[in-house]
């Protein structure tokens, strides 16, 4: 049974355990209760429809911070094959917060990197819950360019809190490090495609996330500030964050809407987390779909558009 | 007390205690030494402390002005005006924050930036506006300073800019994070022309600005005692739940830890930026 369950996901998951309960009863002669099952699971599934069709912002950042939801190396594992991973930033350290290399997408060699959460506890402090210090970033740089370098597309996964806190990545640099990533994924010589795919915070997230085209999962968010930071500093209460949510527009639905990202990706119904396989599956063909779109294009041309959709960003009266 | 004030009859001492509330504008007491300074005498040593040397932040536009020749002066993207694009409403609603803030300081939005000349030798020179959201950097500081490399770069001469932010601008949400990779972007234009870009970190220098535009010059320059960083101090402390070391984050950290290129005192920035940048254009020594 489910144990990570949000306060939305309970009533679904309850009717869940009834239909699976009754399953088990089945088993015994003389009872007829398929019926029964048929009208739970079209309730279930009504119950599930109507819940997700109506989520609220807050509710959305909780399923992109779902414990059990896919990460960066579980698409790794769906998406790809011939994964190999590739450490360190040559440097200084290896961060496991991020991790990237060389892999196939349909037999064709690209480079992946991503942020990567843990699952357990003890996995979850190694990585430090996703969140990178300086070396993450310049292990991602590194990657990217020797992507570039080899003529291989870099595909991108964001999936942090946000960079990592801390004295040591402040005594490394942390600021020049994601910064620059941004100055110099503006103009790698590759086709870059960014998907969030879990929490996209703030310039923690943005320092893998310039590309040519920037997708969302559905239920994933992208914010300058967590709700919970935005909220301490409006309202000096964490515990506003929903209010903080629905006023930044961090979903996916909202930031489509105002031309911040180029595409949305539908998840299986309840989430990602819900259906991995098939979200995984929708995203090898949307990620197939716009290489092959990419692939059209020359350089130069690419070049130019990237860095004309930067320019676009922003709104003002003049 | 001592002996000698208790002498002293209480009315007297009253009067020399209030004497402490010094009329505003007029005279100024330093946050670090505590001297007592005339406003004007301050101003004109570059909002320099004349006894300690503590840098107070300065005013954009009083930054440029001492830093700047007298002619010409060009300012770049003056009639951007900041759209409170996603309604945000926090404490305040932001439009009347902006509204306030434009009314307070004089100036449209975060970030000043003109073409004028440096002891001769023509630049684009933009600073930030502190006291306008705390140097946020939402839509219009963005355009601006794009603008102001463009202009670099359209005229062939070197970008310069004084930081003073505390990082993005929250209440433009994902429009803000966004001027982190836009005004990165467009540096890439001078590097690709070979046009140097100047950065001069003031206090205090954070969160999306600092890892952005910031840290990208060709020379990274830093005040004395500037804070700089990514996280700020506050929040690192609830993170590790210790305190942070004296000077972490300050410019000689920066220096020690190899961030940045130099520490200068303001008031030789004048002479030794344009020295430098004569360097780096090839040009003889002004």
């Amino acid at each position: 049974m489910n144990r990570n369950l949000l306060d939305f996901e309970k009533p679904i998951a309850e009717l869940e355990d009834k239909i699976e309960e009754l399953r088990r009863v089945e088993a015994e002669p003389g009872l007829d209760i398929e019926e029964e099952v048929a009208r739970l699971e079209r309730k279930s599934r009504e119950l599930t429809r109507s819940t997700f069709s109506k989520l609220s912002a807050w509710q959305i950042a909780q399923l992109a911070r779902h414990p059990e939801r896919p990460y960066t190396l579980d698409y790794l594992q769906r998406v790809f094959t011939d994964f190999e991973e590739l450490h360190g930033d040559r440097s200084y350290a290896d961060d496991p917060a991020v991790v990237g290399g060389l892999c196939r997408l349909e037999g064709r060699a690209v480079v992946v990197v991503g942020h990567q959460k843990g699952r357990s506890t003890k996995e979850k402090l190694d990585r430090r819950f996703g969140m990178p210090g300086p070396e993450g970033y310049r292990k991602a740089l590194r990657l990217m360019r020797l992507g570039a370098r080899f003529g291989l597309p870099v595909l991108t996964f964001i999936d942090t809190p946000g960079a990592y806190p801390g004295v040591g990545a402040e005594e490394r640099g942390q600021s020049e490090a994601i910064a620059r990533n941004l100055f110099e994924m503006a103009t790698l010589a590759t086709p870059i495609v960014c998907t969030v795919i879990g929490e996209g915070g703030s310039g923690g997230a943005l320092a893998i996330g310039v590309g040519d085209r920037v997708m969302m999962l559905q239920y994933s968010t992208y914010s300058v500030i967590s709700p919970e930071g935005c909220a301490s500093i409006l309202w000096r209460v964490p515990e506003r964050a929903p209010e903080a949510a629905e006023a930044m527009a961090i979903t996916s639905e909202r930031l489509k809407q105002l031309a911040l990202i180029d595409r949305v990706i539908e998840e299986p119904i309840g989430g990602a987390h819900r259906d991995a396989d098939a979200c995984a599956r929708e995203l090898k063909r949307v990620l197939l779909e716009e290489l092959r779109a990419l692939d059209a294009v020359d350089m130069t041309r690419m070049l130019e558009s990237r860095y004309r959709r930067l320019m676009t960003m922003g709104r003002y009266r003049e | 007390m001592s002996w000698f004030r208790k002498l002293i009859p209480s009315r007297i001492r009253i009067e020399g205690r209030s004497k402490r509330n010094v009329p505003e504008g007029l005279w100024t007491k330093c946050p670090v030494c505590s001297a007592l300074l005339y406003q004007a005498e301050v101003e004109r040593n570059y909002d320099v402390c004349p006894k300690c040397a503590h840098h107070r932040r300065q005013p954009a536009r009083r930054r440029l002005d001492h830093f700047l020749d007298r002619e010409p002066r060009i300012e770049i993207g003056a009639a951007l005006q900041p759209v409170d694009v996603l309604a945000f409403e926090g404490s305040k609603k932001y439009r009347e924050q902006i509204a306030e803030k434009q009314q307070q300081t004089g100036e449209s939005d975060a970030l000043v930036a003109i073409r004028g000349r440096l002891k001769g030798v023509e630049l684009v020179a933009a600073a930030f506006e502190y006291e306008f959201c705390g140097g946020s950097m939402g839509s219009v500081v963005g355009e601006r300073f794009v603008r102001a490399a463009d202009t670099a770069v359209h005229h062939r001469i070197p970008l310069l800019c004084f930081v003073s932010s505390g990082g993005a601008r929250m209440q433009e949400g994902l429009f803000a994070l966004m001027q982190m990779a836009k005004t990165s972007a467009a540096l890439t234009r001078l590097r690709q022309h070979g046009l140097p870009y100047v950065s001069v970190l003031s206090d205090p220098t954070t969160g999306g600005v600092s890892a952005s535009l910031a840290m990208l010059g060709d020379l990274n320059i830093a005040e004395p005692n500037a804070l700089i960083g990514f996280t700020g101090p506050r929040v690192i402390e609830q993170t590790i739940k210790e305190k942070l070391p004296e000077g972490f984050q300050r410019s000689e950290f920066l220096l020690e830890h190899g961030a940045v290129d130099i520490i200068m005192d303001r008031r030789e920035m004048r002479d030794r930026i344009a020295s430098l940048l004569a360097m780096l254009t090839r040009q003889p020594a002004p």
